[in-house]
């Protein structure tokens, strides 16, 4: 495993392109899009203001770049590096920006959720979509690009659009059986809308893509609901994640719920591998030991390495009291993710915060758990094999696969403390990102 | 008392009070009562003997006999006085009715005594209930306070359910108008956010408004020059046509969808049907022939013939493609019939089992074992042929190698190095042995020297002996001075005959072994039982005929003793080994 040195980076922005090709980052108000593998800079763009947003399209030939403070949006063009778009929101101001699949529109969200404008970069034209519901996850394409779900809001009451995105029109309208609807995802297959409720309602439903109701599931009624989403790749499972710290998964044929999936703070199962981070601290040879120390060696007498153990089932996590009359309180689980060949899907519960919990999902049981020395704060699958990237804060990458996992200390002097990451679209290779730095980890390709 | 006061016969009045003596003092209440009964007993038979002696004096005999006799004749006794004479005595009668009278008075008095036994028992007896009685009362006292308190605790209790229900009550009706408030602010809540949704709605389209009227300068796009679409198509117009295309696409998504999914299934059923028809077909071949036209389930048999004809007819591959309900009802129903044949056939087998068919059982057993042996020799037989095989496949190996030229010598050298190994071993051995044997050797040469001087100081001993005995022998008896010469036979002197004897003994060893290191076992031995041989003639009479007759017998036994124990080989071994 070789790591890249550390770059600058500001507000977490950094992205490879999708065809992998190149990586774009943000320091200040400057653009930099680096070669992938060599990392030298390709190019350099630069904006009016300190850059809050930033987008590859989907053919990797433009960069947005949004100032959500100033209402502008930028696109850069990587074939034509004189090429320059800005588009200006003016008085309607700007909270989202985003590009449409076919990497040719841009559709901004503007303040107060007054409307979305969809640019065109092709032709002269603005649409705009009105209502649009202040939520979560209100915006949702279709895998292959071709729909749009937009969550709406009118007269109390929560509708659905459905736009062919190749030429925005409006193709259904309908109104779902939602409170206060919160989100929508489509299944990857892009056949099956997903809706839910918001968190003081357990309600998830299930529209074909012409707008039928499918099918509803409600797990319980009064305490808090859903929390988090997600499909798997097959579209054959839809996992929900809530704040009774389960998760419960759907099956796509009679949209029943095939299991819950526990999330207990005592793992007694002894089929359930619990591998447990311990710091080790580090050993130096009292011949290495100099007067006065090298700097390098300072550095690795402080910095503490760690490494995983196999602990004994039964094994008690560390578990947080959430606090009951707070909103928005930390339990319940809120990540989930679920690796690219179905196998195994990956989950936080938020009040054992230390811990990712991998599920097998050939057996729908607790395959894995990794205890972690601090909260998590990412974590996501290799997009080619079932392998998981986590980070917690600390200077270390956690990779796990079914033949084990490791921890990997990020060379280098000072503080990297890694908060994000994200894969190579050949999961070659990976991004990771702290507050300030970025570098990027490169894997060897297991033969 | 009363009791006491009637015992009015003065002779036996000491007597008795004795044994009341006796008896109150045995009774183990100390009552004040018994005192004052001993107290009073004693005055009053004073009073009784003084006024015994009072009853009749020289005056009144002829009165008080005539009172006696009155008396008498009223108890029933006969008279004292002779019929005849009238007031004469008749003494016979009157010892007679004395005689009776105490006899009476005997009886009276055991029958007393048993009384006063009784009255104790059942004194003792009714103090026993007495105490019972008044244990039993204060049990009672108790229970009855027990009652009281448990009844108090009950209506404490009661009072207190009786509280706790009001309490519940109290609560069920909070919960109840909390539930109701809660509802009530839910409605006001959704009420209100409604009312400020629709504000914000109305704020929301008024801010749009004005944004939109505004003419806002700033809401522009400045683009360099316009891209081409990504699929290089242009933009269509916005028509029914492009409207009804994508509707027709969107369906076509939706239809290809579930196409695929249909085909998922179809691939899955597939796969189910295929694992059913194993299944029935394991089924069906798993149950036993006779099993399936069991007499007592004529139904079954009779089914199962028409499916099988069925599917005869039907020719199985299309049975299973045609999925329509006529043929899924009956492939269903033949799977449920077989199955609950096969299931009745494994209960019955479990039945079987249960109810312990060991003979059958046992006999499987057997033959399972005999056959496991049979196995067993087999592949034993074969180990050894591979054994064989090997064996002859790595001589032919070394013959091969040796004709080699090259590794023939590299081999040979081998060979050697392991001959040499293997005689240096053996040679190890050997001496290790040989370090034995000499250690052997010298133990026995100690053992023969110590003997040797054991053997001297005993035979000086004996001969001391015998000469002492032989002397004695010839000073008592002289008389048998002709005979004892002759028993001596060959020798004159007994010394001179068992230096014979021994240096006799001492040959057949000797032609034996030529080695001298086995001698003193062999001498030992000799010894040890010449000396029990030798003390056997200082109890007999004729002591030097069995001395030479054991002596002979002893010899015999003892080369045998030498040839049977391993000494003799161990003798030969030593011999060798002295050899080199």
């Amino acid at each position: 495993m070789n790591f890249s040195e550390l770059f600058k980076l500001s507000g977490l922005l950094g992205r490879f392109s999708p065809d992998g090709k190149c990586l774009a980052s943000c320091v200040q108000h400057r653009l930099l899009v680096r070669d992938a593998s060599s990392l030298q800079i390709l190019h350099l763009y630069t904006c009016v203001d300190q850059i809050q947003y930033l987008e590859w399209s989907s053919d990797s030939l433009f960069i947005l770049c949004a100032m959500y403070k100033r209402g502008i949006v930028q696109v850069w063009s990587l074939e034509q590096p004189d090429w320059h778009c800005k588009i200006d929101e003016g008085s309607a101001g700007l909270v989202a920006s985003c590009w449409s699949p076919d990497g040719r529109h841009i559709l901004n969200t503007t303040e107060f959720h007054l409307r979305i404008t969809v640019w065109s970069l092709c032709t002269k034209s603005v649409s705009y979509i009105k209502y649009p519901k202040a939520c979560q996850q209100g915006v949702a394409f279709t895998k292959d690009g071709r729909y749009m779900a937009v969550a709406e809001r009118r007269d109390c009451k929560d509708f659905i659009s459905i736009f062919v995105c190749r030429s925005w029109q409006l193709l259904r309208h309908f109104d779902t059986e939602t409170q206060d609807l919160f989100g929508i995802e489509w299944a990857p297959n892009g056949c099956v809308l997903a809706v839910w409720d918001t968190c003081l309602e357990y309600k998830v439903l299930l529209y074909s893509l012409d707008g039928r109701l499918l099918s509803s599931y409600r797990a319980y009624e009064w305490p808090l609901g859903i929390k988090s989403i997600a499909w798997s790749p097959s579209s054959q499972f839809l996992a929900i994640g809530s704040f009774d710290e389960k998760v419960r998964i759907l099956n796509h044929v009679t949209w029943k719920k095939i299991t819950e999936l526990e999330h207990a703070a005592t793992i007694a199962s002894k089929q359930t591998i619990v591998y447990k981070e311990v710091e080790k601290s580090p050993t130096v040879g009292t011949e290495r030991l100099s007067f006065p120390p090298t700097r390098e060696l300072a550095s690795s007498l402080f910095s503490t390495q760690s490494k995983y153990d196999i602990s004994q089932v039964p094994v008690s996590l560390q578990y947080i009291k959430p606090v009951a009359d707070r909103a928005n309180p930390k339990v319940g689980v809120g990540m989930l993710a679920f690796s690219a060949d179905n196998c195994f899907l990956a989950t936080k519960n938020d009040n054992i915060p230390n811990a990712v919990w991998i599920w097998d999902i050939r057996k729908l049981k607790l395959a894995v758990v990794l205890e972690q020395l601090c909260s998590i704060q990412c974590f996501q699958w290799d997009p080619c094999q079932p392998r998981l990237a986590v980070c917690t804060g600390s200077s270390r990458v956690y990779l796990w696969s079914p033949a084990g996992c490791v921890v990997v200390q990020v060379p280098g002097e000072g503080v990297f403390q890694i908060i994000s990451l994200s894969w190579h679209s050949s999961g070659d290779s990976m991004l990771l990102l702290s507050k300030d730095n970025f570098c990027v980890c490169y894997l060897e390709r297991e033969e | 008392m009363g009791d006491w006061r009637t015992i009015t016969v003065p002779v036996l009045s000491s007597d008795s009070q004795n044994t009341f003596l006796y008896t109150s003092e045995r009774k183990t209440s100390p009552t004040s009562m018994s005192s004052q009964v001993l107290r009073l007993s004693l005055p009053s038979s004073k009073n009784m003997h003084s006024f015994f002696s009072a009853f009749c004096t020289e005056e009144n005999i002829e009165q008080s006999i005539s009172y006696i006799d009155r008396e008498l004749t009223t108890l029933g006794f006969p008279s004292i006085y002779a019929e005849s004479k009238g007031k004469e005595l008749n003494l016979v009668s009157m010892v007679n009715c004395m005689n009776e009278l105490l006899v009476l008075q005997h009886k009276n008095l055991r029958a007393q005594e048993e009384i006063e036994i009784q009255h104790l028992k059942l004194g003792s007896d009714m103090d026993h209930l007495q105490n019972c009685y008044a244990k039993l009362k204060e049990q009672l006292e108790l229970s009855k306070r027990e009652i009281v308190g448990l009844q108090e605790k009950d209506r404490q209790l009661q009072s207190k359910n009786r509280n706790l229900h009001q309490l519940l009550k109290n609560e069920k009706d909070e919960v109840q108008k909390l539930q109701n408030i809660i509802s009530s602010r839910a409605t006001q809540y959704n009420h209100d956010m409604k009312r400020k949704e629709r504000e914000y709605n109305k704020l929301k389209e008024r801010l749009h408004q004005l944004v939109m009227n505004k003419k806002d300068k700033k809401l522009a796009m400045e683009v360099l020059n316009y891209v081409g679409r990504a699929d290089g198509k242009r933009g269509a117009w916005r028509t029914d046509k492009t409207e009804a295309r994508n509707e027709e696409e969107m369906y076509k998504i939706l239809l290809s969808d579930y196409e695929q999914r249909q085909k998922q299934l179809l691939l899955e059923n597939t796969e189910l049907k295929k694992v059913l028809q194993q299944m029935k077909k394991d089924i069906i071949s798993l149950l036993p022939p006779q099993k399936q036209k069991p007499k007592e389930r004529p139904e079954d048999g009779l089914v199962l013939s028409d499916q099988e004809e069925d599917i005869g007819e039907l020719n199985k591959e299309n049975m299973w493609e045609l999925s329509c309900e006529t043929v899924r009802e009956q492939l269903t129903n033949s799977i449920r019939k077989q199955w609950r044949m096969l299931k009745n056939h494994v209960e019955k087998l479990d039945n079987q089992v249960s109810r312990g068919h060991s003979g059958a059982l046992n006999e499987k057993d057997v033959i399972s074992r005999e056959d496991h042996e049979l196995e067993t020799e087999k592949l034993e037989l074969e180990i050894q042929q591979c054994k064989e095989m090997i064996r002859t496949q790595q001589q032919l190996l070394q013959q091969q190698l040796t004709c080699d030229d090259d590794t023939t010598l590299l081999l040979q050298d081998c060979y050697l190095l392991e001959e040499r190994e293997r005689l240096q071993e053996e040679w190890r051995l050997f001496r290790e042995q040989k370090k034995n044997f000499e250690k052997e050797r010298k133990s026995f040469t100690e053992a023969a020297i110590r003997l040797g001087l054991e053997r001297k100081a005993f035979e000086e001993d004996r001969g001391a002996w015998l000469k002492h005995q032989f002397l004695s022998m010839t000073a008592d008896c002289k008389s048998e001075k002709m005979t004892t010469p002759s028993a001596f036979l060959r020798s004159s002197d007994p010394d001179i005959r068992l230096m014979r004897s021994t240096s006799r003994q001492r040959r057949p060893p000797s032609v034996l072994s030529p080695t001298v290191s086995p001698e003193p076992c062999q001498i030992s031995q000799y010894i040890t039982q010449n000396s029990v041989a030798s003390e056997k003639p200082a109890a007999d009479n004729k002591p030097n005929l069995w001395v030479e007759s054991d002596d002979k017998e002893e010899t015999e036994e003892c080369t045998k003793s030498w040839e049977d124990s391993g000494l003799g080989t161990l003798c030969r071994n030593l011999h060798m080994e002295q050899l080199p």
